[in-house]
């Protein structure tokens, strides 16, 4: 019978599986970061248990970490302590653990796929809900609890329930200037917040196999915002193009033979999924959020909503509160939204191609003079470095922008990146939740290059206007 | 991990559709690495002023609502990150169980590993819920797992539907880890036959 991608990889990985009991689940890989991990360590001290595959079990820090000069020690203690903890743990339960100063630091679900650890049909999980990332590569890849973290690392399992699958299928041909930000955006918008609850979603079609591998991964990061766990591309040959000669697949089986194995996960023609969705890519236009949910979100043409339009109850009233919240007028074109800071990085967009596409805009400009601050962090070391070989660093930096050190950064505030009450933020980050960047502090959601387009003129444009220098 | 099995509690409105785990701990509280002491952190930015004082707009705060046991929520709710400070916030606060129209996936797993209930009921039933809490200071509920059943003031009874496994744990309280090792063979001869 012809399968699709889950439920191969489902099949593949049963442990043991009884009637009326959640199936144990094997694990592939776990990535482990500083913030949800403590309390699982500490958990397995407490009840004498070790870490049953420290080999198949990686670290790195990436949410606490500051942006600037990393020979400093960190500021804030706590942060510090958590940083230090997650090194100790490593230490004392045989963790590979990538510390700030290792070059294989990064954004845990951006060096994954860099080092070649996220490898088509493998099961992958961390306790960060930003793990559908990895579903780019074909992988079922999906966000835990701490208590599924300590039972991770104590079992190598997790114990799970088959989920309902859904296809997204995104067809036609994507305008100039649409990139894999809006295309997830308008998928958001379109199925809701809770759209995608108790399904993995996999993505087909010709515009999702004409993304870059970069490209898929924001796609999927995504995902869970749109309430799926996990989201899945089956793999192609830009998936092993991109793999090929990772730091972590040197040396193992012989290129042909994995290439072969990771061809067989890929979707069967003629499977069946419980829902198909589908959209036409020639209705996408650069999407931007207008309030404090990701399913809020409009096109660059648009206007906010005019409360009196919304017939249901529930969501006028959201709609409503998340106005208020973000200052903004009903009815108000996207355009007029002034913005005074602005941040391009995350685990959805701080990829090399995501710093390319934005440096491309920004060649020739000056951030605006109303705009404070304008962040652009790298997603990772590695991604970092190459930047700096191609000299992206430079026109960030000659327009007014500033170049950090890699880490989540203001896509969580949870390091001295943080908005301001009342600051209004382009941010090319994963979620506009009220406070998320800062209680107060007001996000929208965009692309690179919606990103630096309203970091340069001091209000969102059209990218598919801009006079390129 | 304590059982759940009945639980008689105050219940707290919380007006919100789509409450993401932001709002339940904000980010700031994250960094700490125990495990228990977030009841102060809890609904954070809703429930305090910026100087610390309680937010006298914010519903939960009122007099009435104090010890409970019982949230009463709207759709998908816990939804973004798989923070399990959520859950821990809501439980050092004293909430055991929480009754809404949906829940985002991973919130609602992160509940069942600290013994904690999240039950889904209809939309309208919820909406009747919140009439009924809001309409009688003192309003509470009994929350029977074993027999599926929420009891009224008034003694007249909802069902709830849940997942055999799940409420088999929570009745008995079990330690997840504990049942899979039971299991360790099997898991040494997947690893073995896949040679990982």
């Amino acid at each position: 019978m012809a399968k699709n991608i889950y439920e191969k990889i489902w099949d593949a990985h049963v442990v043991h599986s009884e009637p009326g009991k959640d199936t144990i689940l094997y694990i592939d890989r776990h990535f482990v970061h500083e913030v949800t991990s403590p309390q699982a360590f500490e958990g397995l001290r407490l009840a004498g248990r070790k870490v049953r595959r420290p080999d198949l079990t990686f670290a790195t820090m990436d949410h606490n970490i500051p942006t600037t000069d990393r020979s400093q020690p960190i500021a804030d203690p706590m942060s510090k302590q958590q940083v230090e903890t997650l090194e100790n743990n490593c230490r004392e339960f045989g963790v590979a653990c990538f510390n700030m100063k290792d070059r294989r630091n990064g954004i845990v679900h951006v060096i994954g796929p860099e080092l070649g650890l996220t490898v088509p049909g493998a099961t992958i999980v961390c306790g960060d809900s930003h793990t559908s990332t990895h579903g780019a590569f074909g992988a079922l890849a999906f966000g835990i609890g701490t208590s599924e973290v300590e039972h991770v690392l104590a079992t190598q399992t997790l114990l799970q329930k088959e989920s309902k699958t859904m296809e997204i299928r995104v067809t036609g041909k994507l305008p100039v200037g649409i990139t894999a930000k809006d295309v997830i955006l308008a998928i958001i918008g379109k199925i809701g917040t809770a759209g995608g609850t108790g399904y993995v979603i996999e993505y087909t079609g010709n515009v999702i196999r004409d993304l870059s591998m970069e490209g898929r991964m924001t796609v999927c990061n995504m995902t869970i915002e749109a309430g799926a766990r996990a989201g899945l591309i089956s793999p192609d040959e830009k998936t092993f193009e991109y793999l090929k000669d990772r730091e972590y697949l040197r040396g193992g089986k012989p290129w042909e033979e994995l290439v072969q194995q990771w061809k067989a996960w890929a979707s069967d023609p003629g499977c069946r999924y419980d829902t198909v969705v589908e959209l036409k890519a020639e209705d996408i236009e650069p999407q931007v959020t207008w309030g404090t949910s990701p399913g809020m979100v409009t096109g660059i043409s648009s206007k906010t909503p005019v409360l009196a339009e919304l017939s249901d109850e529930n969501v006028r009233q959201s709609a409503a509160k998340a106005l208020k919240y973000m200052g903004l007028k009903e009815g108000m074109p996207i355009s007029g939204i002034t913005i005074n800071k602005m941040f391009l990085g995350s685990c959805t967009n701080g990829r090399i191609e995501d710093l390319r596409a934005a440096a491309k805009l920004v060649k020739g400009y000056k951030v605006h003079s109303k705009v404070e601050l304008a962040l652009v962090v790298p997603g990772s070391w590695q991604v970092k470095q190459q930047a700096e070989k191609e000299g992206l660093d430079k026109i960030f930096t000659a327009a007014g922008f500033e170049w950090r050190e890699a880490g989540c950064s203001m896509c969580l505030a949870m390091n001295a990146d943080v908005l301001n009450p009342g600051d209004r933020c382009a941010s090319t980050s994963n979620r506009n939740f009220e406070g998320r960047q800062g209680k107060d502090g007001r996000t929208h959601l965009v692309s690179p290059a919606m990103a630096v387009a309203a970091a340069i003129k001091g209000h969102f444009v059209d990218i598919r206007d801009w006079k390129f220098n | 991990m304590k059982p759940f099995t009945t639980l008689t509690g105050i219940v707290a409105p919380l007006e919100a559709q789509n409450v993401d785990t932001d709002q339940i701990i904000p980010k700031q509280f994250l960094k700490r690495i125990e495990r228990t002491g977030y009841e102060n952190f809890l609904f954070f930015d809703w429930r305090f002023k910026n100087d610390g004082t309680p937010n006298p707009d914010f519903e939960m705060n009122a007099p009435r609502y104090r010890g409970a046991s019982i949230l009463l929520a709207k759709d998908n709710f816990g939804c973004g990150s798989s923070r399990e400070h959520a859950p821990w916030a809501l439980n050092d606060f004293g909430i055991r169980c929480i009754l809404a129209p949906s829940y985002a996936d991973i919130f609602y797993n992160n509940c069942f590993n600290n013994g904690m209930a999240p039950l889904i009921l209809p939309g309208s039933v919820i909406q009747q819920l919140f009439d009924e809490v809001r309409a009688a200071a003192g309003y509470k509920l009994t929350v029977d797992l074993a027999s599926q059943t929420i009891t009224k003031p008034d003694g007249s009874t909802i069902s709830f539907d849940l997942d055999p496994f799940k409420k088999h744990c929570l009745l008995n309280g079990l330690d997840q880890i504990g049942l899979t090792l039971v299991h360790e063979d099997k898991i040494a001869a997947y690893e073995k036959a896949h040679a990982v």
